[in-house]
């Protein structure tokens, strides 16, 4: 059992012929995803590295039985990919578009919803079981095979975060980057339910950034019902009011979403919250 | 109607053409043009025109507000509302406001309005619910103040499914809800309706009426108007040309070149990868206090050019001394490697610059570094510290 997705999961690439898709779709190809499929229309027909075959579109694409999409088109052509998707019933609908209208993104974050589908993202770096599957964008080198679940609203910084947890002797039982849009598929609460019931999860880091209410509801949370360690990590003490700080997520707006308010809420439920990213391993000890 | 009988309906989305606001990544309207949008879209507003200089004043007609055109709660408290009741209240009014400023914001735009007989005060809102993803309604019989003075059991909220969308039963609950009479019932079901059409139409974060007066004589008219567009739907609205008074000229040109670049007041220039890591970087410095001199970040792109296009972003600021901390991903450790080294040679940088790669190609990009006079980290702490330690130095 993990989080999401396994060594079964079968993979498909909306736009798998542009540059970030084939990038990627490489990339996973490597990590060893199983990646069943892509689409880009009037291509369908062509094969991606000799090995995948492309469709021109995704009900074309479901005669190889896909359990997740990775959607790589641009943010005006996000929501008809999504839609489509959805429409076909994928089970897991990855977005890693950046700047997708909001509107678009509640949208698709309702459809899904009540179709039990889930969404990641948008503009999030997807997810990785290490030794499994990965979906999106994180670099394949920097995971081990362990009992720590990271989720995340940023890239980067989770890669950061991820690479210091395993140089430190820890291993990841999932990673999974929620996306830095202020509306996006899933909350720190919706992977805190997953985590507290994944058996290869023992252990639970949280990286939170300026913006909303996400890690205080997330607080709230562990504070009646997650059993497991959690440590927390917050960016954004440094960033001005009112400024977005390369997130669209990311701003303090009315006094509200400040990193000292999240930094208190994760403390009065017991999570201690690392000062800089290179600490998060020394609170999982 | 009478109330249109002096206003300018020339297409109101020309008028609004190049005078957005941008903050951030949303685009926040000013007030005559939140009308304007809200005429459009038949929402009654009360006749207004748009005063400039003093020669676009015209004669006094009857009693009427003369309002500053900035981005500010609570402008009356702050003097930025006047009354006139005469042609030399007028007068005086606009020479007093235009041009002045109001708790640091130019007055460069006045909007003279016809003065209401107000009876009683409403609120009503539809905003963004991030936690729900929803639009979300607010709404109460007391307004005119700001809503978060309001005592919680006077403010109806509602979650709107956005593929339902509004219909008339979530109006029928707000009417029941704040005491309204049939006959204002049915005019603010017709605000709301149309209301939840702009902020669905225009891509809106915010669309917002307080007051929503009830004049003496029975009407419900939109004294404010309060619009917060969303800066990633511009693509739908490509008649908007983007122009940010707020912003810095470095930040506008930065944007242009497609970088999220926010400029600080300190004096190490940052460059990181990755706005998560760009802000962590920028806690770190502070936590050593050190003071980052701006946000950069690079993105996810793997190109020599745009890092020496960020250093020559960043030199603009002239900071004392530069970081520069890469995770490699999509964004490969050598190729910033060799933008850095391109970037020193083509600017002749003699500042410090600090440098923590990790990630991939971080050996390659250790070599490319060492070959031209720079020792890399790759942990990011010891960067921080080092940065911080020689920037002390300078004087």
């Amino acid at each position: 059992m993990s989080v999401l997705v396994n060594k079964n999961t079968r993979v498909i690439v909306q736009g798998i012929t542009g540059h970030q898709g084939a990038f990627h779709a490489g990339e996973m190809l490597k990590f060893g995803t199983k990646l069943v499929g892509g689409t880009s229309p009037g291509k369908g027909g062509t094969m991606f590295q000799n090995d995948v075959p492309i469709f021109d579109s995704v009900a074309d694409a479901m005669s190889q039985n896909p359990d997740a999409t990775m959607i790589s088109v641009a943010a005006p052509f996000v929501r008809d990919a999504a839609f489509e998707a959805i429409d076909q019933g994928i089970k897991i609908v990855y977005i890693l578009t950046e700047h997708v209208p909001f509107h678009d993104t509640m949208e698709i974050v309702h459809e899904a919803s009540h179709r039990g589908i889930t969404v990641l993202g948008p503009n999030g770096p997807g997810i990785t079981v290490p030794g499994q599957c990965k979906i999106g964008i994180m670099p394949n080198q920097i995971f081990r095979n362990g009992d720590v679940a990271v989720a995340s609203r940023s890239g980067t910084l989770t890669y950061e975060i991820v690479y210091s947890i395993t140089h430190a002797g820890f291993g990841e039982s999932v990673v999974i980057g929620l996306g830095g849009d202020p509306v996006v598929g899933l909350t720190f609460v919706d992977v805190l339910k997953m985590f507290e019931k994944d058996e290869a999860t023992k252990k639970i880091v949280l990286v939170g950034e300026i913006g909303g209410n996400n890690e205080e509801r997330a607080a709230e949370y562990i504070k009646a019902h997650v059993s497991k360690k959690v440590v927390a990590y917050i960016t954004g003490r440094s960033a001005p009011p009112g400024k977005r700080m390369g997130h669209a997520g990311a701003i303090i707006e009315k006094g509200v979403g400040t990193a000292e308010s999240k930094i208190k809420a994760f403390e009065s439920a017991g999570v201690p919250v690392a000062e800089y990213p290179v600490n998060v391993p020394d609170l999982l000890k | 109607m009478a109330f249109y009988s002096c206003c300018l309906i020339i297409s109101p989305k020309i008028l609004v053409i190049s005078s957005y606001l941008v903050n951030g990544d949303t685009l926040n309207l000013y007030e005559y043009m939140g009308k304007d949008i809200f005429r459009r879209y038949g929402i009654p507003v009360p006749d207004s025109y748009v005063v400039e200089k003093e020669s676009d004043l015209r004669k006094f007609e009857r009693p009427s507000v003369v309002k500053s055109q900035i981005l500010l709660g609570g402008r009356g408290k702050s003097g930025g509302i006047k009354f006139a009741k005469n042609q030399k209240e007028l007068e005086d009014g606009v020479r007093e406001l235009l041009g002045s400023k109001i708790r640091g914001l130019s007055v460069t735009k006045v909007l003279i309005e016809d003065m209401l007989n107000i009876k009683h005060e409403y609120y009503v809102s539809i905003s963004l619910n991030r936690s729900e993803r929803s639009p979300f309604i607010i709404a109460s019989s007391s307004g005119g103040v700001e809503i978060e003075s309001v005592p919680k059991e006077k403010i109806f909220t509602r979650k709107i499914d956005p593929l339902l969308g509004y219909s008339d039963y979530v109006g029928r609950e707000a009417v029941k809800f704040m005491g309204l009479d049939s006959k204002l019932g049915s005019q603010f079901k017709a605000i709301l309706s149309k209301l939840y059409t702009v902020f669905n139409e225009e891509d809106c974060e915010l669309v917002e009426i307080n007051p929503l007066v009830e004049t003496a004589d029975g009407r419900l008219i939109a004294a404010d108007a309060k619009v917060i567009m969303d800066s990633d739907s511009m693509f739908r609205h490509k008649d908007i040309n983007v122009v940010d008074p707020e912003k810095t000229p470095l930040e506008l040109e930065a944007q242009s070149k497609g970088y999220a670049f926010v400029e600080l007041d300190g004096d190490i220039g940052v460059i990181a990868n990755g706005a998560g890591l760009t802000m962590a970087t920028m806690d770190a410095l502070t936590l050593h206090k050190g003071k980052p001199r701006n946000f950069l970040d690079l993105g996810g792109t793997d190109s020599v050019d745009i890092v020496v296009e960020a250093f020559e972003l960043v030199l603009k600021a002239n900071p004392k001394s530069i970081l520069v901390n890469i995770f490699g991903g999509v964004t490969k450790a050598d190729t910033v490697a060799n933008g850095i080294v391109a970037a020193k040679e083509k600017f002749n940088i003699t500042k410090p610059i600090v440098v923590r790669l990790s990630g991939v190609h971080e050996d390659e990009a250790r070599e490319i570094l060492k070959r031209n006079g720079i020792e890399p980290f790759s942990m990011m702490m010891p960067a921080i510290e080092q940065v911080v330690k020689r920037t002390g130095e300078i004087e």
